[in-house]
């Protein structure tokens, strides 16, 4: 839970927050004009953050950090012969590998996904307060038509892309064969297959959710 | 003491291991020998049951190891130990730790009693001041002590060893040699050594097969390699003209 999720909560919000600001900028820049209402921005700027970039976006980016970690981690493990020694023991190798990641993962992704809402509002707040909008109208379109279950729409959604992240990634490390090289492909191999099965998962979730 | 009758062994048409019968004695060093590619490691891999055998039986004490349920096999484990050609420690643990583990995960002592115990094994192999240490940090003869004390954890009975000299120089090979066997002889385990170091065949070889080709060779002991008439396992042993030489002056 350490390594894989708390470790991980520095580049969440760093990531978030710029974006935030980002998304924000953008939405003025090129939605915003004098036929639509001053609070535009910032209940689109939300929309995105909570519908799309901080539950999908991210996990995409926790795949390539934490999925390549997890499968070159175990690939290592396995090809030096760590794994065979844990089976000669006696211990299931996969249940004491593995589960501990995909309860860890299960446990701390939901919790980065709403680090990564709050540090995106922040990240918005800090180019109103530079001056592009005010920080009154971005307060009243981040409050505008709020629909509580988009929160936890995203929060649903972080579940099984965390699944999807550390069960794939761990199958690709556990089953790793050779050397060095394998398990640097296997580690690639992971972050491909994780963000394809996210941006699937994400069609038919988006679909059931909403 | 492990038996081992008719082992044959295929991956898909290949056949690796060819009708391997032999038994391994409790309080000695068996030594399984033979070139790179003869099929040793497969033959330990089948023993210890990382590969399974086409065909033929594994006895651990008359228990039949292959018919056994995943369950048995597990709790038949527990009383196994096993050094392998990499060390195979935990990087994320220190010396300590990795040599604690086995203790953590099947005994019932406290942990006051398994740090004890994990000390005791490791001033056996003369590393208690490297208890802090993490694999990365020792020497790949540190580590293979190391993973001796591990193995000796648990009180095994059975020892296995898969080229336990692979990447040593010859004196610290001399050490872990020695340690193997004095462990073997202090505790009465049935120990079987993979190796192609000829300093081990000669020095703690109580009983040695000899596989050429997935076949069973040669048997004997330590005192019959040099005498021996078999052609191939003479190439093999005295492949160099200083051993060929040392050969005839012994005969």
């Amino acid at each position: 839970m350490q390594q894989l999720g708390v470790d991980s909560i520095g580049i969440v919000l760093m990531i978030s927050f710029f974006i935030g600001a980002v998304i924000c900028i953008q939405m003025k820049m090129n939605i915003q004009s004098p036929w639509m209402p001053r609070f535009t921005t910032g209940y689109t700027t939300r929309e995105i953050l909570l519908l799309e970039f901080s539950s999908s976006i991210m996990c995409l980016i926790l795949a390539g950090k934490v999925g390549s970690n997890i499968a070159s981690e175990l690939g290592t493990m396995r090809v030096t012969q760590q794994i065979d020694a844990l089976e000669i023991m006696g211990v299931n190798s996969a249940s004491f590998l593995i589960l501990p990641k995909i309860m860890g993962l299960l446990t701390m992704i939901p919790v980065l996904v709403t680090f990564s809402m709050a540090a995106g509002f922040g990240g918005a707040y800090a180019i109103s307060f530079a001056g592009i909008l005010t920080p009154e109208d971005l307060t009243y379109g981040l409050q505008h038509s709020f629909k509580q279950w988009f929160v936890w729409m995203s929060i649903i959604k972080s579940f099984f892309f965390a699944y999807i992240i550390s069960s794939v990634s761990a199958f690709y490390g556990y089953t790793v064969e050779g050397g060095s090289v394998e398990v640097g492909k296997a580690s690639t191999d992971s972050v491909v297959h994780c963000s394809m099965l996210i941006l699937f998962a994400d069609i038919f979730l988006t679909k059931i959710l909403s | 003491m492990i038996e081992i009758q008719s082992i044959k062994k295929s991956f898909e048409d290949r056949e690796v291991l060819k009708n391997i019968s032999a038994r391994f004695d409790n309080g000695k060093t068996n030594l399984i020998i033979g070139q790179s590619g003869s099929g040793k490691t497969v033959l330990m891999k089948c023993i210890v049951g990382l590969l399974a055998p086409t065909s033929g039986k594994i006895l651990y004490d008359g228990r039949d190891f292959v018919a056994m349920s995943k369950k048995e096999k597990a709790l038949l484990r527990r009383e196994m130990g096993m050094i392998f050609q990499s060390a195979a420690l935990f990087d994320s643990m220190s010396v300590l730790e990795n040599v604690m583990f086995p203790l953590d995960m099947f005994s019932s002592m406290t942990l006051k009693e398994r740090t004890k115990r994990a000390q005791q094994c490791l001033d056996r192999v003369n590393l208690s001041e490297a208890q802090k240490k993490y694999p990365g940090e020792i020497s790949g003869g540190m580590q293979k002590r190391v993973a001796i004390a591990r193995a000796i954890a648990l009180n095994p009975k059975y020892l296995f060893c898969d080229e336990p000299n692979s990447g040593l120089d010859p004196k610290t090979s001399l050490v872990i040699d020695a340690l193997i066997h004095d462990i073997t002889e202090e505790y009465q385990m049935t120990t079987i050594i993979n190796t192609h170091d000829m300093n081990s065949v000669m020095g703690i070889g109580d009983s040695i097969i000899f596989i050429k080709e997935g076949r069973q060779e040669w048997k004997g002991d330590k005192t019959q390699v040099a005498t021996s008439d078999n052609q191939a396992l003479t190439d093999f042993i005295f492949a160099s003209d200083l051993l060929k030489k040392a050969r005839q002056a012994f005969i």
